[in-house]
């Protein structure tokens, strides 16, 4: 192990290790620490200047309360929900598919189609932006969350494919010729030998893109408008505008806005990290 | 790997064409998504930077002059050159997120009680949209009342305006996004530490190599995966800068924190009218210059493909 294991060392350096983590991590989250204290104060505070010291009262139910029943905050996480999920589920649906197919098969442009998913997906989203929306328009579909779902799906399918083809390869291949030896087609061995194997694959992933599709902005902000359709991420800045150097209110709506994906993370963890560090080791 | 050399001589013709079609079925509705929203768009926008649009009316051909005008400028001076300047800082104050990621995670790889919780709590900032971590930032660069601020004030020291400052503006932004993409690099590097061969490092501790030297001569060589993709998701996310910008400053003040990203959205949907042509322009240079690392990355993989 490297560094050396701190039980290792000396009962002062274990000591110093140990009181130096906590002051680490103060730090690391302060900027978070901040909001959280801004969001449970009450108005008062901020025209006292009082922005750093204990709390007056606690306010935390107002302030939550004023999100939850007083804004638009509700409507705009239900959409950011109903964006999201069929995202989840169309992209790796389609991804389970293109993976098996560049993972399983040796076919001449196999290595090509696959890198045109690799690199499609790595594109800056503004050459895409004038074709997608004036696509989006034509099919009818501007400022509606269906909009939005197929442009993510499509985009998500390049790096969903990445991540189910070198997962796909790392499956043992003897597997899939026993079955193909014993006769059963190939659409039977995707569904009933390949995909329960790819259990841990599915579930990685679809944390992951749950995760980015909530995050996203910029599509938000191209695709649609209004608090009818538009997530989350972009209805937090009218909600600042609704609240305006209300402090307390736009840090609680802020949190509120962040909270999904971060109990998604701390709920899925394992799944959630095994994604994201796919290929970090050999 | 191989597909049909195994298969018995008794093999029916179907089954041997089975496998030659079922590829592209599986392939079919990936294709057929990736195609209409990725790159058929590529190409249009491409085509579009030939042409002056206003996203409504007819478009009219006008040649290379969108490019001409990137030099000349038409929003107002030197917007695109500040962008493109801003866009070099960003990759390369980025690139800091590699070196803070292994420090924070070399920190962390010990076997302390309660250091999973810790390891979680360090990588929190990444899991939050971009958006919520620029509403923080800029509360925390507040002038008047921001966390920073009052730090400096307990030393005798600001304030400072960060986000009104056209010198440090860029910076500012940047440090925001440094603090997920840090804890993403860390992430990549405490799963890398994990796999790095105990055996390699009491040889390492035995031939006298420890600190520094066994960190750059027995565990960085092991740890070569990790970086590549630290470096490749931390470029990429270097030029893909949007939604801090957006959040924290809009560009401003006075356009000294736009990147490409967002000058092109400035330009082709906000308040400078519908360019959409000039628009496509600054996206094709954005994306010429993604294409170049781009190129690299398929490259590196393309060896790795080989080499197996």
């Amino acid at each position: 192990m490297f560094p050396k294991p701190i039980e290792k060392q000396s009962a002062g350096a274990q000591f110093a290790y140990k009181s130096l983590l906590p002051v680490a991590l103060l730090f690391w989250l302060a900027p978070l620490l901040a909001v959280a204290l801004f969001s449970i104060k009450p108005d008062a505070d901020f025209t006292a200047g009082n922005y750093w010291g204990v709390p007056s009262s606690f306010e935390g139910f107002t302030n939550y309360g004023q999100v939850f029943f007083n804004s638009d905050m509700p409507q705009y996480l239900l959409n950011s929900f109903m964006i999201t999920i069929p995202t989840v589920i169309g992209a790796v649906a389609l991804s389970s598919m293109t993976g098996f197919a560049l993972g399983v098969y040796k076919f001449r442009s196999n290595i090509w189609i696959f890198f045109l998913f690799v690199a499609g997906n790595f594109v800056p989203f503004q050459i895409l932006m004038v074709p997608v929306r004036d696509l989006t328009l034509s099919l009818g579909l501007y400022d509606t969350k269906a909009g939005l779902v197929l442009f993510h799906i499509a985009f998500q399918t390049g790096f969903c494919t990445l991540f189910m083809r070198n997962f796909i390869r790392a499956l043992p291949y003897e597997l899939i010729e026993a079955a193909r030896v014993e006769g059963v087609s190939e659409i039977r061995i995707f569904w009933y030998v390949v995909l329960p194997l790819m259990k841990p694959a599915l579930a990685a992933l679809s944390v992951l893109i749950f995760t980015f599709i909530w995050n996203d902005y910029f599509w938000a902000i191209v695709l649609t408008q209004g608090p009818d359709s538009q997530p989350v991420t972009a209805g937090i800045t009218s909600f600042n505008a609704q609240f305006r150097a209300a402090y307390h209110m736009m840090s609680a709506g802020s949190i509120v806005a962040a909270l999904p994906p971060v109990a998604m993370f701390f709920l899925m963890q394992k799944h959630f990290i095994a994604g994201l560090t796919l290929g970090a080791v050999k | 790997m191989t597909v049909a050399s195994d298969i018995p001589e008794t093999e029916s013709w179907f089954h041997k064409n089975q496998q030659k079609i079922a590829p592209w079925l599986f392939l079919a509705p990936g294709i057929l998504f990736f195609a209409v929203y990725v790159i058929i768009p590529i190409f249009q926008s491409f085509n579009l930077s030939l042409y002056e649009w206003d996203g409504l009316g007819k478009a009219e051909y006008v040649g290379f002059s969108n490019y001409e005008q990137l030099y000349w400028e038409y929003v107002d001076r030197d917007a695109f050159f500040i962008s493109l300047k801003n866009n070099v800082i960003w990759l390369f104050m980025y690139l800091l997120a590699i070196p803070a990621g292994l420090f924070i995670a070399l920190f962390l790889n010990q076997t302390v009680r309660g250091i999973r919780i810790y390891k979680s709590l360090f990588f929190f900032p990444f899991v939050i949209s971009q958006v919520v971590v620029g509403l923080v930032f800029s509360w925390f660069y507040n002038p008047s009342f921001g966390l920073l601020n009052t730090m400096l004030d307990w030393v005798n020291l600001g304030p400072v305006n960060v986000l009104g400052d056209e010198n440090l503006v860029t910076y500012g932004i940047i440090i925001a996004g440094l603090w997920p993409q840090t804890a993403y690099c860390m992430i990549l590097y405490l799963t890398g530490l994990n796999a790095v061969d105990p055996e390699q490092i009491e040889a390492g501790r035995l031939d006298g190599a420890k600190g520094v030297r066994m960190l750059w001569h027995i565990i960085l060589p092991q740890l070569r995966p990790a970086t590549f993709i630290a470096f490749v998701v931390t470029i990429i996310g270097a030029l893909r800068s949007f939604d801090l910008v957006s959040i924290m400053t809009e560009g401003g003040p006075f356009g000294s924190s736009r990147v490409l990203a967002y000058y092109m959205f400035e330009v082709a949907l906000s308040e400078y009218g519908f360019r959409m042509g000039y628009g496509a322009a600054i996206a094709v240079v954005l994306f010429m210059i993604m294409m170049c690392f781009i190129a690299y990355f398929l490259w590196s993989m393309y060896r790795e493909e080989k080499g197996h």
